[in-house]
């Protein structure tokens, strides 16, 4: 209840998350909410590249399709990608985390190198190359995402694992026979669970960051999707006179990856006391 | 001093050679047979056979990584698959056009970005510190690539001040080249025409690539002076009458800055990464438009090529990182 | 008998804290004479620091002060802006020696810039002296003059180096050196050797009490530690939760404590405890503090009084004074 009164203090925070529930309410009823859910595909080159309008407020693209709908539907693909590499890429990374902080020797040792060795190129280039290997689509993308995330989640459990081994609790547990998965998954996991949190949090509006570039650079969505990253990349050839084409798609991502990021930061305020001292 | 740069650099070995590893994994293991990849679509089996056996792709694995370590210590990737001129003279070209438009950046960043965190902190919870706070989530909430765009779409298209794109003005003659740098070679030429030409051209792609490492930098440095002013030393210069203007812009900061100064070590990565996808929006010639089209046309040499450069320039600016934090610090100094 | 040097009278002290305002000092009083030793006495937390920092205004945001002076030199420190404070007081005219000196130095600096840099602004230069050079120079000076006084090994070649290069005990003669730089009237110390081993802390001792009188300073020595005050001190206050309880020539406080609070704490002290028992009850909250006694909880005397009266001093000897009902009836019976 005390971190739910000091969350409900953190103005940010709290604006955070309202953003973050209206986005996921408008990925949830997408179809519903936007004004002309056909324009995923439809195009109506008669009315194309208009300005904005009460009909169609956020103004048409090149294919006469509703801006507004669009950017509405988009909200769905860009939470589908985000939550799918955040979740496995903590599928893949805390088991690795925990197994390379409890155990010392050369496993261990190999695990922290690759993670390393994963954090040491810049996780867009390195996602760049992962989905050019495969053929370019949502599904590569997310792949590529998933294999440049993963060693986050791996070095924040490890950290958090190595400072537990050894804490009285653990010992007690060893000293009672207790098996190696249980310590590791029902007594050390439930400790890294909070910094956890943080991480996909902050991770979700990354990915979408991400995943908005690739598919910018023709490396994710594709046409017809209505992705916000493409939808940018579109709107290029239609600049300066379509200027809505563009912002409006933009200003999605900027307020979801704005909603998620503030979360986060709210949310680590909370986990980290000493971060939090300095509020 | 020596020992110490030595030393790091020694240490860095290992991950470049991981590096190095991972790299050619993905280029040379993963994809089911690069030769047909790099042929086309209509190559016949002979012209298959041909390229594999001229890219060695029929020697075992192992081999090919030693020929490959072997290139990579010379800095000879091979030639571009594309461009049909060798790796390593596109990226000695390109270079110094992406260090030129990432040190302006980080330069940016860290010049604003500092007094800025610094001012956030001083007025702690007061009206500059929220509506630095809220700047700087917003900072790194924007997509670099969209932000780019609306800078051009005001900025060059609608006002009409700055240019669209490019590094130089195409009526303008490029000053003779001596560093790679534009900047510095215009002004080595004595031409001012060509260096306020370049300043022009870097003012939007430097804004955008800055944005996100500006915002960084300023977070980071508002947590130190915060961190710092708790201090006790703080209280004693107050209490010995040092006036709060020195106190905090010398004494205050040269401590907050350690933690700035790790993050910009962090940030070159990410500006590295930027760098990508400004060049290609504002077609600067730099290695970063030249690392796209690599990676779009599976030019696998210039992958593992840029890959290589990229992991050495990380490296170096982390132990010059780690050099200053020593100068900045005297108890890290001795560790020199 | 002459103006004090220091004069803290009827000083309340409140801070904003998330639950609520803290009445952090309630009817504080204190008196340095000219050329003598104060010890202010209390357990952690009792206010002492707060009263510290009031003095030299550098007060906590959120924290105001509701009544009361403080007279230094006959001028109302509460008064005067943070710029004429920072000015011509702090560092100045009082001198600081802080708790730790493990803490206090910047690490990034070496000593003689922090040093030096206090003087540049503080330290009055001789007539004959122009110039920055030759004030600076002369601030040097004067500077290793200083340091060789407090008994640190080569003066000269210390100025450049870093505060981690120091042991403790040196460190603390550096502070010292530094409180005695620009010539004040005062110095305050807060537990200048509680960071300090036993030995070293005789050492700083002996070295303070030489000074005061070979530099005519007065000193606001503030510890928890009676014996300290003992060996040290002219006079002694006793504060405790914010309250001044008692105060007086240390000789009479410590052969003749009047007040409840004092004679427990010096039952406590290890070197006369006859028992291990500590002071029974807790200190009480500074929020919603009741307006009488704060002791009056823990206190076996206490009357249903004692919580309503306001504070109220009473002297018992010659400028013995004490905050407690039970001596104002004294003097008759006495």
């Amino acid at each position: 209840m005390l971190v739910l009164k000091k969350f409900a203090k953190d103005k940010p925070a709290v604006l955070g998350l309202i953003i973050v529930l209206i986005v996921i309410f408008v990925a949830i009823f997408a179809p519903l909410l936007a004004p002309y859910p056909g324009d995923v595909s439809a195009s109506h080159l008669l009315r194309r590249l208009k300005p904005p309008t009460w009909a169609y407020p956020f103004g048409s693209d090149n294919l006469g399709r509703d801006i507004f709908s669009r950017v509405i539907l988009g909200t769905r693909g860009a939470l589908m990608i985000a939550t799918t590499v955040v979740g496995l890429a903590m599928v893949i990374g805390v088991p690795l985390g925990l197994l390379g902080g409890y155990y010392i020797g050369w496993g261990s040792e190999f695990i922290m190198r690759v993670t390393d060795m994963f954090l040491a190129v810049p996780q867009l280039i390195l996602a760049l190359a992962l989905a050019q290997l495969m053929t370019p689509s949502i599904e590569s993308a997310m792949l590529a995402l998933t294999l440049t995330y993963w060693p986050f989640f791996t070095r924040i459990v490890y950290a958090e694992t190595r400072r537990l081994k050894n804490a009285l609790f653990i010992d007690a547990l060893q000293c009672m026979g207790a098996s190696v998965p249980r310590i590791l998954f029902l007594h050390i996991l439930p400790n890294c669970i909070s910094s956890i949190i943080v991480r996909a949090t902050i991770g979700m509006g990354f990915t979408i960051l991400m995943a908005a570039v690739l598919g910018f650079l023709g490396m994710g969505a594709t046409p017809p999707d209505p992705d916000w990253g493409l939808a940018i990349s579109e709107s290029r050839q239609y600049l300066p006179d379509s200027w809505w084409f563009a912002t409006f798609p933009g200003l999605a991502i900027f307020f979801t990856v704005l909603g998620f990021n503030m979360l986060g930061d709210g949310l680590r305020d909370i986990v980290d006391p000493r971060l939090r001292r300095s509020r | 001093m020596l020992r110490f740069i030595l030393r790091r650099v020694l240490l860095a070995i290992p991950s470049l050679f991981g590096l190095l590893v991972l790299t050619f994994f993905l280029v040379r293991v993963v994809p089911a047979d690069p030769a047909t990849a790099l042929a086309g679509e209509n190559a016949t089996p002979a012209q298959i056979a041909a390229i594999r056996h001229e890219y060695g792709f029929d020697q075992p694995l192992y081999k090919q990584f030693v020929v490959y370590l072997g290139q990579v210590a010379r800095f000879d990737f091979g030639e571009s698959a594309y461009s049909r001129r060798p790796v390593s003279l596109d990226i000695k070209q390109r270079l110094p056009a992406t260090l030129e438009l990432t040190i302006t950046s980080l330069l940016l960043g860290t010049f604003l970005g500092i007094p800025l965190g610094t001012i956030a902190a001083v007025y702690h919870n007061r009206w500059p510190d929220i509506t630095l706070r809220i700047l700087s989530v917003a900072g790194v909430a924007i997509a670099a690539f969209w932000f780019a765009i609306e800078l051009q779409l005001l900025f060059s298209m609608e006002l009409d001040w700055l240019p669209l794109r490019g590094r130089l003005s195409s009526s303008m003659d490029a000053p003779p080249l001596v560093t790679g740098f534009m900047l510095i070679d215009s002004l080595l030429a004595g031409r001012w025409d060509a260096f306020t030409d370049t300043l022009h051209h870097l003012i939007l792609p430097a804004m955008t690539l800055s944005l996100g490492g500006l915002a960084t930098i300023a977070r980071f440095t508002r947590a130190g002076v915060l961190e710092t002013l708790q201090r006790d030393f703080v209280t004693y210069a107050r209490a010995q009458g040092v006036p709060s203007r020195v106190l905090i812009w010398k004494y205050v900061l040269k401590n907050s800055i350690v933690a700035a100064l790790t993050q910009i070590g962090l940030l070159f990565g990410g500006l590295i990464a930027g760098a990508v996808v400004v060049e290609t929006i504002f077609d600067w010639p730099g290695i970063g438009f030249y690392t796209v089209q690599a990676i779009l046309t599976a030019d696998y040499k210039v992958i593992l090529g840029v890959t290589v450069v990229i992991g050495v320039i990380y490296a170096a600016v982390n132990i010059l990182v780690d050099l200053i934090h020593g100068l900045v610090d005297p108890r890290l100094r001795e560790q020199l | 008998m002459s103006a004090p040097l220091l004069d803290i009278q009827t000083m309340r002290l409140s801070v904003k804290t998330d639950e609520g305002m803290a009445q952090i000092l309630d009817h504080v009083a204190l008196t340095l004479p000219r050329g003598r030793i104060l010890g202010l006495v209390g357990e952690s937390g009792c206010g002492k620091s707060t009263l510290v920092r009031a003095v030299l205004g550098i007060l906590p945001r959120g924290a105001t002060v509701d009544s009361g002076h403080i007279l230094f030199e006959n001028e109302d420190l509460l008064r005067l802006s943070e710029q004429e404070l920072a000015k011509r007081i702090r560092g100045s005219r009082i001198g600081f020696i802080p708790q730790d000196p493990y803490l206090a130095l910047n690490p990034v600096f070496t000593v003689g810039d922090q040093l030096l840099s206090v003087m540049r602004w503080h330290a009055p230069a001789p007539p004959g002296v122009t110039g920055r050079r030759a004030r600076m120079r002369h601030h040097r000076e004067r500077l290793v003059e200083l340091l060789r006084r407090v008994q640190i090994p080569e003066p000269e070649a210390v100025l450049d180096r870093y505060p981690h290069q120091f042991s403790g005990g040196q460190r603390q003669r550096l502070m010292i050196a530094g409180a005695l730089a620009c010539s004040p009237r005062l110095v305050i110390a807060d537990e200048p050797t509680t960071a300090l081993d036993v030995t070293t802390q005789l050492q700083i001792l002996k070295l303070l009490k030489s000074l005061v009188a070979e530099f005519d300073i007065s000193m606001l020595f503030v510890t928890h530690d009676f014996g300290v005050v003992a060996q040290l001190c002219d006079d002694i206050t006793v504060m405790y939760a914010g309250q001044t309880v008692e105060s007086g020539p240390t000789a009479a406080v410590l052969a003749d404590p009047q007040h409840p609070y004092t004679q427990a704490l010096l039952a406590c002290h290890p070197d006369r405890a006859q028992s291990l028992l500590g002071i029974p009850g807790r200190v009480p909250s500074p929020l919603n503090a009741p307006p009488g006694c704060r002791y009056a909880p823990r206190c076996p005397h206490a009357i249903d009084d004692c919580t309503r009266r306001a504070p109220h001093f009473a002297e018992t000897g010659a400028g013995h004074l004490v905050n407690c009902r039970l001596a104002e009836t004294q003097p008759e019976a006495a």
